[in-house]
């Protein structure tokens, strides 16, 4: 499966996560997919990142703005908390430098909202076990030789680059694919059980937790802090 | 070779002479203004389908052939039924720049204080001035809105001054291989092209339309080095190498003997039969004065006020234009809250490349204009509602 198709899956669900009416990045926008859905849904106002000119091609035929830069090289002309929300859908797993796409992620946006096939399910694990080759699968279709996915990780591994380079997450949806392609959250153990990973990332250390025990909506930059926390300890203790 | 009566404009287009005196940036005034258009398609009912094209240093009026038999312009492959500017759904006005030598006045005509041609008495135009009279032209037309202004190299500072200058009446900038400011390196190629034509004995200070010889020296040179600046070391080598024009035995002696000096000579020998000196020197100084920071801080303070949609480009082998300045305004547009888009594409055609690099530039181009139109549509339709 190619990162576009990829993208494709992820669509209905980072769409849920960003507030009507937010300013979005998506970094790797691909054909414009996302942008254009949460301009239609969303009333957002949406500007994308793509290298690939047929891609920004397409983004332009959906009257999507987008601006062809290397985010392997930093976003240093975007200031700081520019964007309310900075998309990286299915692309930290194919760009070069990940820990600086991510920290420029956390700088440029309010929060970051990332997408990445986990490679710690169950059967890739399975895979390597038990043929003792690198696993290949629906969304990890790539010979290791010959992929554009150069830098592969589990839920585990991403809670603990995001901490690694100042961030935390403050929302953790591990998603399973069905053969038909629909998506459902995974309850039970999520690194194993979860095909698919979007995080909210923010920068910074989690809000100490007596600051929103007892409060009936605590939130965080907005969100539901207190699942966002029962989601990442719970994740966590695996 | 220039001849006096040769400020003619190209065949097919159209002469308006605009209403009232133009007042320049310099202070000096023009008391009557002819300008030379051609338009192409038609205007859509609601106007909104009107895109006008701004011409680069030495071109003219003549983007396009438009009709069979008729001479190919100069953006031929770009603009035409079906291209990236269709003109089967756009109405497409091009028109020769104040200052020029193809039919709007400029230094060859004719000065109607003296009776004879202005040359030196002609005053310096900027681009701001060029884009007073393309919005004159356009109350002209009765052309309220345009869905799009789009232009390369200097054709590209025009569409960045009407954006600056008239955000009202401008729904998309396209702002192709150009920049807000020229560096100190493409003012320094034109301070030698000027040079050469200044110190031109048959210059003659610029009144040297009534005599018999003319600053064909000067100008081929300019236009030598001009060239040399549109084209990149890549396209060069790929073209001409180090080949010799006839055998392998150097000549030992200083005819045109490497390929490309024959090429330069000859680019610098039809450019002085179809320009003139006066215009290369007025168009070199308005690129060299333009800047659309103005009196602002910051670029993006700038462009605060300009329409909301852009598209900005540039080419991957362009020194001249390079990616790094258009980069800079697509960041100053960015930072300004714009819708814009950005690409650079890949070319080995150095700033030439606007001219040449169809298909990628039409992938971009086409849908954006389609899309302006719409917005244009749009906006007129919202303003009518308000009146």
């Amino acid at each position: 499966m190619t990162a576009a198709e990829l993208r494709r899956r992820d669509l209905a669900r980072i769409a849920d996560l960003v507030p009507r009416g937010s300013r979005v990045l998506d970094l790797g926008c691909g054909d414009g997919t996302l942008l254009a859905l949460l301009r239609d849904t969303r009333e957002a106002d949406v500007h994308g990142v793509e290298l690939d000119l047929a891609n920004v091609a397409e983004c332009v035929r959906r009257d999507i703005p987008v601006v062809q830069f290397d985010i392997d090289e930093g976003l240093p002309d975007f200031a700081d908390g520019s964007f309310d929300i900075v998309v990286l859908s299915q692309t930290l797993q194919v760009v070069r430098r990940p820990a600086l796409v991510l920290r420029e992620m956390l700088r440029v946006g309010k929060r970051g909202i990332v997408s990445f096939p986990n490679f710690g399910h169950w059967k890739a694990r399975a895979y390597l076990t038990f043929r003792g080759r690198m696993p290949m699968s629906r969304s990890i279709p790539y010979s290791w030789y010959d992929t554009p996915n150069i830098h592969l990780t589990t839920l585990k591994d991403f809670r603990a680059f995001v901490a690694a380079n100042g961030g935390h997450i403050e929302q953790e949806l591990p998603l399973a694919t069905s053969r038909g392609g629909h998506q459902h959250e995974v309850a039970l153990w999520p690194n194993l059980f979860a095909d698919t990973g979007v995080a909210v990332v923010c920068a910074g250390a989690p809000a100490p937790r007596t600051a929103v025990r007892g409060t009936s909506q605590a939130t965080c930059c907005g969100y539901d802090v207190d699942r966002a926390r029962r989601t990442y300890e719970h994740g966590s203790h695996r | 070779m220039l001849d006096p009566r040769t400020n003619v404009p190209p065949e097919g287009a159209l002469v308006a002479t605009l209403e009232g005196e133009l007042d320049l940036a310099s202070g000096r005034r023009l008391t009557s203004v002819e300008v030379a258009y051609e338009t192409f398609g038609r205007l859509s009912a609601d106007g909104s389908n009107a895109v006008l094209v701004c011409h680069a240093l030495s071109g003219d009026s003549h983007v396009t052939s438009g009709d069979v038999g008729v001479s190919p312009g100069w953006w031929e492959p770009m603009v035409g039924p079906g291209r990236a500017l269709d003109t089967d759904r756009l109405f497409v006005i091009c028109s020769n720049v104040l200052g020029g030598c193809s039919g709007t006045t400029g230094p060859g005509s004719t000065d109607p204080d003296t009776g004879v041609p202005y040359g030196s008495a002609f005053p310096f135009v900027t681009i701001e001035d060029m884009v007073e009279v393309q919005r004159r032209l356009l109350d002209h037309l009765g052309i309220v809105r345009l869905a799009a202004v789009v232009g390369g190299s200097m054709g590209g500072m025009q569409a960045l001054a009407w954006a600056k200058h008239h955000p009202e009446r401008v729904t998309a900038v396209v702002a192709d291989a150009t920049t807000p400011r020229l560096g100190a390196q493409p003012i320094a190629f034109n301070v030698v092209g000027r040079r050469a034509i200044l110190d031109d004995p048959a210059f003659a200070g610029g009144d040297y339309y009534q005599s018999d010889s003319q600053p064909d020296a000067g100008l081929s040179i300019a236009r030598m080095v001009g060239h040399i600046t549109y084209l990149s070391n890549e396209s060069m080598h790929e073209k001409f190498g180090r080949r010799l024009r006839e055998g392998i035995e150097y000549a030992y002696d200083f005819v045109n003997e490497f390929e490309v000096e024959t090429y330069l000579a000859h680019q610098g020998r039809r450019f002085t039969e179809r320009f003139d000196a006066n215009t290369y020197l007025l168009m070199t100084k308005a690129m060299d004065y333009f800047d659309l920071r103005g009196e602002s801080e910051t670029l993006a303070e700038a462009v605060r006020g300009t329409p909301d949609r852009w598209l900005v480009t540039s080419f991957s082998s362009d020194w001249l234009f390079s990616t790094d300045q258009a980069r800079d305004l697509a960041i100053a547009l960015l930072a300004a809250d714009k819708q814009v888009t950005f690409a650079e594409f890949e070319s080995p055609y150095g700033h030439d490349a606007f001219l040449l690099e169809v298909e990628q530039q039409t992938s971009l181009l086409r849908p954006f204009l389609e899309n302006s139109v719409r917005a244009c549509a749009e906006s007129l339709r919202r303003k009518e509602d308000a009146a």
